[in-house]
C-alpha cells in the first residue's frame, strides 16, 4: 500500500424504493483500487456488485440512490459531481466495459464511428484524426483488417470480435481506470481466455487499473492481484487474489471456492451453497450469511461483524474466520 | 457416409453479403409496396407532367364555353363554370396539394420527434409537460381543432402548415416517446453515458437512429390525413384560395351542378381517393419491410 491511492470507495450505500419496502443493495462497501492494479470484485448474482460499478460513475437506474458514502478518484469525490463534469471523467478517465458485447454497441452504427466518437467528444480530435486512432485501436485488439471492419455494423462481428470493439472503445480515449462488469461472461470459454489475456495486456502496458466485476473466480485469478469479495451489498473479505484463494478467511469465500472446479485438483467434489443468498428486503440479522454458514455460532445472529483488518491487506467480515482456515487445514 | 460429408461441408457463406442480398431484394417483393408506388408514381407523372398532358391553362378562363360536357370543344373532362377545362386544373391541382401535403408533414414530424425524444428520454416533469399538452390537443377532434386554428390565423397555405403542425406533431411525439423510453433500457445507451456522451448526442446519434423508422411509417399514412385536410378546407373555403387550382375547391365548386355535370365533383374526389389509397398502401408495405424481425 504505498503511493497514492487511485479510486478510494468508503462506505458507500445505495438505496431503493420499491414497492414492498425500502432495499439496499449496497449497504456499506469499502475497497481502493492503487495506480496500475487490478482489482476483482466477486459475489453471486444480486450481491450487489454490478450496482457498485455502475455507482462509481453515476450510472444508477433512476429508481436507486446514493444515500451515503464517497467515491474519491484521484483526489475528487465523484459522487459530488455535477452531470457535465462528470461526462469529463466517464469515458475520458474511467471507461466501461460491459457484460454484452451483443447489446452495449449500437445496432444502427458502424463500430468504427462508436470507437472514434469517444476521442473526438473528448480529446477533440478532428474525424480524420478520430478515425485513424479508431483504425489503430481495431489493429491494437486483434480485429482483423481494420480499415474494413471500421465500416461494419455490430451484428456482423462475432460475439468475441464485439468484445474486443468494446475493449477498443475503453481504451480509446488512454483511461486511467477501466471498469469490467463481467466482460467475459457472454462468450464462449476460449474466447474468454483471448479477451482477458489482451485486456490484461493491454492495461498493463499503458498502466491502466482495472476493476473486474464477475461471479467466475477463475477469471479473477487470472487477471487481478487483488479480490473483494461481496455478499447481500456488503464485502465479507478482501486481500490479495493469492492469499484469498489458498487461505479465505469467510466461510463464504470458502463455499464458493468448494463449489467452482479446480483445475489442479479435478478428483475434488463441488460443495454447493446451501440456501440461497438472502432477501434485501428483510437481511438476516447479525451476520447476513449466518443462515448458510456451517460455522454460524449464537453471537453471528446478534450483531453485525464489521469488515475488520487484518495484517497484509487482508480483511474480514467474519467472527471465526480462524475456523475456515481449520477447515483448509484438515482438508489437505 | 455420403450424407455425413454432405452435412459436414456446408458451403462457407459470407453473412453480411447473404443478409445484404436479402434486404435487397425485399423491397420489390412487397406487394401493397410495389402498387402504391406504381400508383403514385401515376399520379406525380400526371400532375407534375401536366404540360405534357393537357395544352389548357388550368386559370384561364374562357366564358364562351362554361360547363362544356365531356369532350366538348376538345376539352377532355369538359370545362367548369367559368370555362376552364377541368382536365387541366385536376393536373395542376393535383401539384398544389401533394405539394402542401408533404410539406405539412415535415413540421410536425420534426417537433413531434423533438418533444417526444426529450419526453421519453428525460421522464419526471419534462414527460409530464410534454404528455399534458398532447393530452389537450387530442382532447379535441383533429379537423375541428385544424379547421378552428385556420380560421383564426386566416386561410392560406401558412395557416395549414402552422394548423396542422399545431395539432399533428402529438402522434410523433408519441410514437418517439414510447420508443425511446423502451430503447432508452438498452445496454449500449448506458455504454454511451458511461463514454461521457452529453444527453442530446446520446438521443441524437444513438437512439433515434434506432427508433425513428416507426416514424417514418407512420409519416406515409400522416400524408393521406394531411391530404384530406387540405381537400377539407379548401371545400370549406379556409384553404387554397382561387384562383389556384386544387382538389377541394374544385369538389365545392362543382357541387352545384352534380345532377348535368357530374365530373366537376366527381373526379376532384375520385384523385383524392387514388392518391390517398396509394400512400396508405406506401405506408403499409414500408412498416413490413421495416419492421424488425419479419421478412
Amino acid at each position: 500500500m504505498s503511493g497514492p491511492l487511485q479510486l478510494e470507495v468508503s462506505d458507500l450505500r445505495v438505496q431503493i424504493a420499491g414497492q414492498h419496502g425500502v432495499v439496499r443493495p449496497i449497504d456499506g462497501v469499502s475497497f481502493e483500487i492503487a495506480p496500475g492494479e487490478a482489482v476483482g470484485l466477486v459475489g453471486e448474482s444480486g450481491s450487489g456488485k454490478s450496482l457498485t460499478l455502475r455507482s462509481i460513475l453515476g450510472l444508477l437506474p433512476p429508481e436507486a440512490t446514493v444515500t451515503s458514502g464517497k467515491v474519491v478518484f484521484n483526489g475528487t469525490d465523484l459522487t459530488q459531481l455535477s452531470q457535465a463534469r462528470l461526462n469529463k471523467v466517464r469515458g475520458r478517465r474511467i471507461a466501461m466495459i460491459f457484460q454484452e458485447p451483443m447489446s452495449a454497441l449500437n445496432p444502427v452504427m458502424r463500430v468504427g464511428n462508436q470507437i472514434a466518437e469517444g476521442p473526438r467528444i473528448h480529446l477533440g480530435m478532428s474525424r480524420a484524426q478520430s478515425v485513424a486512432r479508431a483504425v489503430d485501436l481495431m489493429r491494437r485488439v486483434g480485429i482483423p483488417d481494420p480499415e474494413r471492419r471500421f465500416r461494419a455494423f455490430p451484428h456482423e462481428f462475432s460475439g468475441g470480435m464485439r468484445q474486443r470493439v468494446m475493449i477498443a472503445m475503453a481504451l480509446s480515449c488512454d483511461p486511467e481506470l477501466i471498469l469490467c462488469d463481467e466482460p467475459t461472461t457472454a462468450l464462449d470459454v476460449t474466447i474468454q481466455d483471448q479477451i482477458l489475456r489482451l485486456l490484461a495486456q493491454l492495461c498493463q502496458e499503458s498502466g491502466t487499473s482495472l476493476m473486474f466485476v464477475t461471479h467466475d473466480l477463475p477469471v479473477v485469478a487470472q487477471v487481478c492481484h487483488k479480490v473483494a469479495v461481496m455478499y447481500a451489498g456488503r464485502i465479507v473479505e478482501r486481500g490479495t487474489v493469492s492469499q484469498v484463494f489458498s487461505r479465505p478467511m469467510h466461510p463464504y469465500t470458502l463455499g464458493l471456492l468448494r463449489s467452482a472446479p479446480d483445475v489442479d485438483r479435478p478428483d475434488q467434489s463441488l460443495v454447493p451453497i446451501p440456501g440461497s443468498p438472502p432477501s434485501l428486503i428483510a437481511p438476516p440479522s447479525g451476520c447476513r450469511f449466518h443462515p448458510r454458514c456451517k460455522f454460524a455460532e449464537e453471537d453471528c445472529k446478534v450483531s453485525e461483524p464489521p469488515l475488520r483488518l487484518l495484517d497484509a491487506g487482508r480483511a474480514t467480515a467474519c467472527l471465526h474466520y480462524e475456523q475456515c482456515l481449520d477447515q483448509i487445514g484438515a482438508d489437505t | 457416409m455420403s450424407a455425413v460429408s454432405a452435412t459436414q461441408a456446408p458451403a462457407p457463406v459470407p453473412v453480411p453479403a447473404a443478409r445484404a442480398r436479402r434486404r435487397r431484394a425485399r423491397w420489390y417483393r412487397q406487394p401493397t409496396l410495389l402498387v402504391g408506388l406504381t400508383l403514385l408514381a401515376v399520379i406525380l407523372f400526371m400532375c407534375y407532367g401536366a404540360p405534357l398532358l393537357t395544352s389548357f391553362n388550368p386559370d384561364t378562363q374562357n366564358l364562351e364555353e362554361p360547363l362544356a360536357r365531356i369532350g366538348q370543344y376538345g376539352h377532355l373532362l369538359g370545362t367548369d363554370q367559368e370555362g376552364r377545362d377541368t382536365w387541366a386544373r385536376l393536373l395542376y391541382g393535383g401539384q398544389v396539394d401533394l405539394r402542401v401535403a408533404v410539406i405539412a408533414v415535415l413540421f410536425p414530424f420534426v417537433l413531434g420527434t423533438i418533444l417526444g425524444s426529450l419526453a421519453g428520454y428525460f421522464g419526471s416533469w419534462v414527460d409530464v409537460i410534454v404528455m399534458r399538452l398532447i393530452d389537450i390537443v387530442v382532447a379535441f377532434p383533429f379537423f375541428v381543432l385544424v379547421i378552428a386554428l385556420v380560421f383564426v390565423l386566416g386561410t392560406g397555405e401558412k395557416s395549414i402548415y402552422i394548423a396542422i403542425t399545431a395539432v399533428g406533431w402529438v402522434s410523433y411525439a408519441r410514437i418517439t416517446r414510447g420508443e425511446i423510453t423502451v430503447a432508452k433500457r438498452q445496454e449500449y445507451v448506458l455504454a454511451a453515458q458511461s463514454g461521457g456522451l452529453s444527453s442530446l448526442r446520446i438521443i441524437g446519434r444513438h437512439l433515434l437512429p434506432n427508433v425513428i423508422t416507426q416514424s417514418i411509417v407512420y409519416a406515409m399514412s400522416d400524408i393521406v390525413q394531411n391530404m384530406l385536410a387540405i381537400v377539407t378546407l379548401s371545400y370549406l373555403g379556409l384553404g387554397i384560395q382561387p384562383p389556384t387550382p386544387d382538389w377541394g375547391t374544385m369538389i365545392s365548386a362543382g357541387q352545384n351542378f352534380l345532377t348535368t355535370q357530374w365530373q366537376l365533383t366527381t373526379i376532384p374526389g375520385l384523385a383524392v381517393v387514388l392518391t390517398g389509397l396509394s400512400l396508405s398502401l406506401i405506408g403499409d408495405g414500408l412498416a413490413d419491410l421495416l419492421r424488425p424481425g419479419t421478412s
